[in-house]
C-alpha cells in the first residue's frame, strides 16, 4: 500500500490533478482511497459527481463515538473510495486538529484495508500548523507530491513545503517529484525542471492548460470520466504512469530565498 | 509604618559562598541571569534584584500561569458568583479549592464556593470552536443555580483556536440579564501567575465595581483588598475592624459577595494586604475615584496592632484611635501569655521563606515575634516592587512580556471622583503611615540574609544544605522534597488545612503551628533504621564456610548479585 500526500499552493490544481491521476489509475485496476484534508470537503467532489455527503468530523460530531465506515466513505467513480476530513466553518475552532482527529480515527476503524493499493491525501493549502502536516507526520505518507506552477508565490509555497518534508524526513516522508499544472507562465517546463533538480528531485509530470479540464469540472466529473478519447486525459494517464513507477523518493533540499529568487529571474526573463 | 528593625545575626559570608556555589553550576548565561535575581543584603541601601522577568527553560520553576492568577488567585474566592473554566477538563479540575478561600453566604443557595464548573472541552470542541459549548454551559448553569454573576476564564487552547469568549460574555449578559464577565486570562500570558492577577483586577474594575451607589451613614467606611480569605484570615480580620466600628463595604475578594464589590467604590479607604495582586485595583480606584489606599499588615501581634493604628491615623477621630488602643491592649492580654508559651518552643532558629508575591514579607514579621530569624525570603512572581518599594516604579521598564497585558487608561470619574486632601495624605506620610505606599520586603529583611526571586528546586535544596535552616516556608511544590530532607515545612499558600493565621487570635494558631512544626515527633525517625542499624543478620552455614556452591541463602538482601559465589 502506498500512501501519497499531494500538497501545494491554494487554488493550484491541487484536488483536480489529484482526482484526474487516481481516475487514471483506476484504469489500471488499482484500489485507492481518497482522503481529503480540507475543511471546505472538496477533494473529492469530481470522482463522486457532487459534494460528499458526510465528513468525518461532522459525523464524529452528531454520532459521538459510534461512527460507522459505511457513512462517510463513499464509492465513487471506478470503485475509488472517498473520505473526506472536513472541519470547522471559516474562522472558528482548529481545523489542523480536525485532520489529526479525522485520521486517527479512520485508522482505528480500519478504513486502511489490506487490498488497497493506494491511499491518497489532498491536503489544504500550504503546511500552516501541526495539522496539516499531519499526513506526513509518523510516516503516514511517505510520498510527496508538490503541485506547482511557474509562479512566484506557487514556488515559494513548493520550496516552503518542502521544508516541512525535511523536518518530517526522520518519519520517512520523501519527495516523490513536482507536477506542474501549467500557468502558461514563460519558460515553465524548464523553470520547473530546474527547480525540482535543486530540490533535489524530478518533475513528474507536466500538465499543459486544457480547458476541458474545466469543461469536465462544470459536469461534476474528471476528464477520464467525462471524455476519455480527450487529448488532455492521456497527460493524466502518463502521470499516474509516471508516479506507478516512480522510484525517485528524496529529502528534499529546499532553496534558500535568494536562491530561489536567482532561479526565477534565470528563466523568467529569458526571451522578454 | 515603620518596618520592623530585625537585628544582623545572619552570617554574610555563609549567604555569599552558598550563591557562589549555587552560580558556578549554572553555564555562564544562566549563571549571569540568576545572579541578578539573587541578593545577600549587605548594609547599602538601594540593593536591586531583577524580577517578574521569564523564567530560564527547564530549571524547575515554582511558578504558576496566567490562569492560576485570575481565576485562582483573584476572581475565584468571589462566593456568590459562579466560575466557569471554560478549556479542558484539567484546568478546572485541579484550581477546585485548593486556595482554600472560605466562604458563607446569607443563602446558602447561593454560596458557589464547592463547587468546579468546566466546559470539559472535547477534541471536537477544539476542532470546530467551542463558543458554542460556552454558551450552552453558561444557560446552564444559569438555569441550575440562577446567580447573580457568572466568570468565565480561559484556558490555553480557547486562545489558540479563538474562542471569542467577551463575545460569548456580551450575548449572556444581555439574554440573561446578569452580570457575565469573560477574562482572556490563557495560561501562556506573561511571565507567571503576575499577569493573571492583573487581567482579573482590570476586569473587575471595568466591569463590576461602581455599578452601584449606596450612602453609608458610618463614617468609617473601608475595603480590604487583596485579603482572600485563607483559612478564615478574613474573618478574624473582619471581627476586629467591626468591634474598631469600621464598616467594611468590601473584601478583594476573600468571602466577598458580587454586590459588594459593586458597592466598593463608596468606602472612604482601600486597605491593601497583598500588594502584588491587588495593586492595580487600588491605584486605579485611586485614579477613578479618589479613594486613597493604605499598605496594611494583619500578620503577626505587632503588624496587626500598627495596621489598626494606622488606619485609625488616616480616620483621624479621637474616638476611633482611643477605642483602637483599647481593643488592641485587651487582644493583647488575651494572646499574649499563649504566643509566649510557644514561642519557648520556637525560638532561636532560623526559616527560609519562598512564598508568593507579598507573604515573604508578612511572615518573616511574625517570625521575628516569634523570636525566628529569617535566613532566605523570596517571591514567585512579584515585581520589583515588592522587594524594593514603590520608589522604584519609574525605573522599571515596561518589557514585550509585561506590555502583553492590557494597562487601563484610567480618568477621574465626572460624578464619583472624591479625592482626598493632598496635605492630609502628606501630613500621613510624614508620620509613616504608608498612604499610597509600600516599602517593599526589602527593608524589614535581616542584614545577611538572602533575597532570592523566582527560587527554583536546585537552590532550595542547596541553600537548605548551606543555610541549614530549622524550617522552610513555601508552598505544596515543594514542601515533601523539604521534608525529605529532614526540614519541616510550612505551606503559606494553603496553610496547610490549618488557620487562620491573621489578626490576633490568628497569630496564636500561626504560633502553635510553628510550635508543632518543629516539636513534632516525626522528625526523630527521618533517618531509616536501616542507615543506622544493619537490615537483618545472618551467619554462614557450615556448608558456606567450606566455599561450596549455591548453598543457603544469601547473607545480604539487597544485593544478590555481589554476594552469590557466581
Amino acid at each position: 500500500m502506498r500512501q501519497i500526500a499531494i500538497y501545494g499552493k491554494g487554488g493550484i490544481g491541487k484536488s483536480t490533478t489529484m482526482q484526474n491521476t487516481v481516475a487514471a489509475l483506476t484504469e489500471l485496476g488499482k484500489h485507492i482511497l481518497v482522503v481529503g484534508c480540507d475543511p471546505k470537503a472538496d477533494s473529492t467532489r469530481l470522482l463522486l459527481h457532487g459534494l460528499a455527503q458526510k465528513t468525518v468530523l461532522d459525523t464524529l460530531r452528531e454520532e459521538g463515538e459510534d461512527v460507522e465506515l459505511d457513512i462517510i466513505i463513499k464509492e465513487g467513480f471506478g470503485g475509488v473510495r472517498c473520505v473526506e476530513s472536513g472541519g470547522p466553518e471559516p474562522g472558528v475552532g482548529c481545523a489542523g486538529r480536525g485532520i489529526i482527529t479525522a485520521i486517527n480515527l479512520l485508522e482505528s476503524l480500519g478504513a486502511y484495508t489490506e487490498d488497497l493499493d493506494f491511499i491518497f491525501y489532498d491536503v489544504l493549502g500550504d503546511v500552516v500548523c501541526g495539522g496539516f502536516a499531519m499526513p506526513i507526520r509518523e510516516g503516514k505518507a511517505r510520498e510527496i507530491y508538490i503541485v506547482a506552477s511557474g509562479e512566484m508565490m506557487a514556488l515559494y509555497a513548493a520550496n516552503n513545503i518542502c521544508k516541512g518534508i525535511k523536518k518530517f524526513a526522520s518519519g520517512g516522508a520523501r519527495l516523490g517529484g513536482i507536477i506542474c499544472n501549467s500557468r502558461k507562465v514563460n519558460n515553465e517546463l524548464e523553470l520547473l525542471t530546474a527547480f525540482a533538480g535543486k530540490l533535489g528531485s524530478q518533475l513528474v509530470q507536466f500538465i499543459p492548460r486544457d480547458n476541458v479540464v474545466q469543461r469536465a469540472e462544470i459536469n461534476k466529473k474528471t476528464v477520464i470520466d467525462y471524455d476519455p478519447r480527450e487529448k488532455q486525459a492521456e497527460v493524466y494517464r502518463d502521470l499516474a504512469n509516471n508516479i506507478l513507477g516512480n522510484e525517485k523518493f528524496v529529502v528534499p533540499n529546499p532553496l534558500q530565498e535568494e536562491e530561489l529568487e536567482s532561479l526565477l529571474m534565470e528563466f523568467g526573463l529569458v526571451g522578454v | 509604618m515603620e518596618p520592623i528593625k530585625q537585628a544582623a545575626r545572619v552570617d554574610r559570608e555563609v549567604g555569599k559562598k552558598a550563591v557562589k556555589e549555587i552560580l558556578s553550576a549554572y553555564p555562564a548565561k544562566v549563571a549571569k541571569n540568576r545572579s541578578t535575581h539573587i541578593v545577600v543584603k549587605g548594609k547599602n541601601k538601594g540593593q536591586k534584584i531583577a524580577a517578574n522577568t521569564r523564567t530560564i527553560p527547564g530549571i524547575i520553576t515554582n511558578r504558576g500561569c496566567c490562569y492560576a492568577g485570575c481565576k485562582g488567585v483573584v476572581i475565584g474566592p468571589i462566593k456568590d458568583m459562579v466560575h466557569i473554566t471554560h478549556g479542558p477538563i484539567g484546568c478546572g479540575y485541579y484550581s477546585w479549592a485548593t486556595r482554600r478561600n472560605q466562604g458563607m453566604t446569607a443563602n446558602k443557595k447561593q454560596m458557589f464556593l464547592p463547587y468546579s464548573f468546566s466546559t470539559d472541552m472535547q477534541d471536537s470542541d477544539i476542532v470546530f470552536g467551542g463558543e458554542k459549548k460556552l454558551e450552552l454551559a453558561v444557560k446552564e448553569a444559569y438555569e441550575l443555580f440562577k446567580p447573580k454573576a457568572i466568570s468565565i476564564s480561559a484556558t490555553c487552547p480557547v486562545g489558540l483556536i479563538g474562542d471569542d469568549v467577551q463575545a460569548v460574555a456580551g450575548r449572556m449578559q444581555k439574554e440573561l440579564g446578569i452580570t457575565v464577565i469573560a477574562m482572556n486570562c490563557e495560561g501562556y500570558k506573561g511571565v507567571s501567575q503576575s499577569a493573571g492577577h492583573h487581567i482579573a483586577n482590570n476586569k473587575l474594575f471595568q466591569e463590576v465595581i461602581g455599578t452601584e451607589d449606596r450612602e453609608y451613614k458610618n463614617p468609617f467606611t473601608i475595603n480590604l483588598l487583596g485579603e482572600y480569605n485563607i483559612g478564615g484570615d478574613g474573618w478574624e480580620i473582619k471581627r476586629i475592624l467591626e468591634e474598631l466600628g469600621y464598616e467594611v463595604v468590601s473584601f478583594l475578594t476573600g468571602d466577598a459577595g458580587v454586590d459588594d464589590i459593586r458597592r466598593a467604590h463608596n468606602a472612604k479607604l482601600n486597605l491593601v494586604q497583598c500588594h502584588r495582586s491587588i495593586n492595580y485595583m487600588a491605584e486605579m480606584m485611586k485614579k477613578k475615584y479618589g479613594i486613597p489606599w493604605l499598605k496594611v499588615n494583619f500578620i503577626g501581634v505587632n503588624n496587626t496592632s500598627r495596621t489598626l493604628r494606622d488606619v485609625a491615623k488616616f480616620f483621624g477621630a479621637q474616638e476611633l484611635i482611643k477605642r483602637t488602643e483599647e481593643v488592641i491592649e485587651r487582644e493583647r492580654k488575651e494572646i499574649e501569655p499563649v504566643i509566649d508559651t510557644f514561642r519557648k518552643g520556637i525560638k532561636g532558629r532560623t526559616v527560609m521563606l519562598f512564598v508568593g508575591g507579598s507573604r515573604s514579607h508578612h511572615y518573616q514579621d511574625i517570625f521575628y515575634e516569634l523570636g525566628v530569624e529569617t535566613v532566605m525570603s523570596g517571591y514567585e512572581f512579584a515585581h520589583r516592587d515588592d522587594y524594593e518599594g514603590r520608589r522604584v516604579l519609574p525605573e522599571i521598564k515596561p518589557d514585550a512580556d509585561s506590555k502583553n497585558i492590557e494597562e487601563l487608561n484610567v480618568q477621574p470619574d465626572p460624578e464619583k471622583y472624591r479625592p482626598v486632601d493632598g496635605e492630609k495624605i502628606a501630613g500621613l506620610q510624614q508620620k509613616g503611615v504608608p498612604v499610597n505606599d509600600y516599602a517593599g520586603l526589602y527593608p524589614s529583611l535581616p542584614e545577611g540574609a538572602l533575597m532570592i526571586d523566582d527560587l527554583n528546586h536546585y537552590e532550595t535544596e542547596k541553600l537548605i544544605e548551606r543555610l541549614k535552616p530549622d524550617l522552610f516556608c513555601s508552598g505544596i511544590k515543594d514542601k515533601y522534597v523539604v521534608q525529605k530532607m529532614g526540614i519541616p515545612s510550612k505551606q503559606l499558600h494553603s496553610y496547610d488545612y490549618s488557620g487562620p493565621y491573621a489578626g490576633f487570635r490568628g497569630a496564636v494558631i500561626f504560633a502553635r503551628d510553628i510550635y508543632q512544626a518543629f516539636n513534632s515527633p516525626s522528625w526523630r525517625y527521618i533517618k531509616p533504621p536501616w542507615e543506622t542499624e544493619p537490615e537483618i543478620v545472618a551467619t554462614l552455614t557450615e556448608k558456606e564456610k567450606r566455599g561450596g556452591k549455591n548453598a543457603g541463602g544469601n547473607p545480604k538482601r539487597d544485593n544478590p548479585q555481589k554476594s552469590s559465589p557466581d
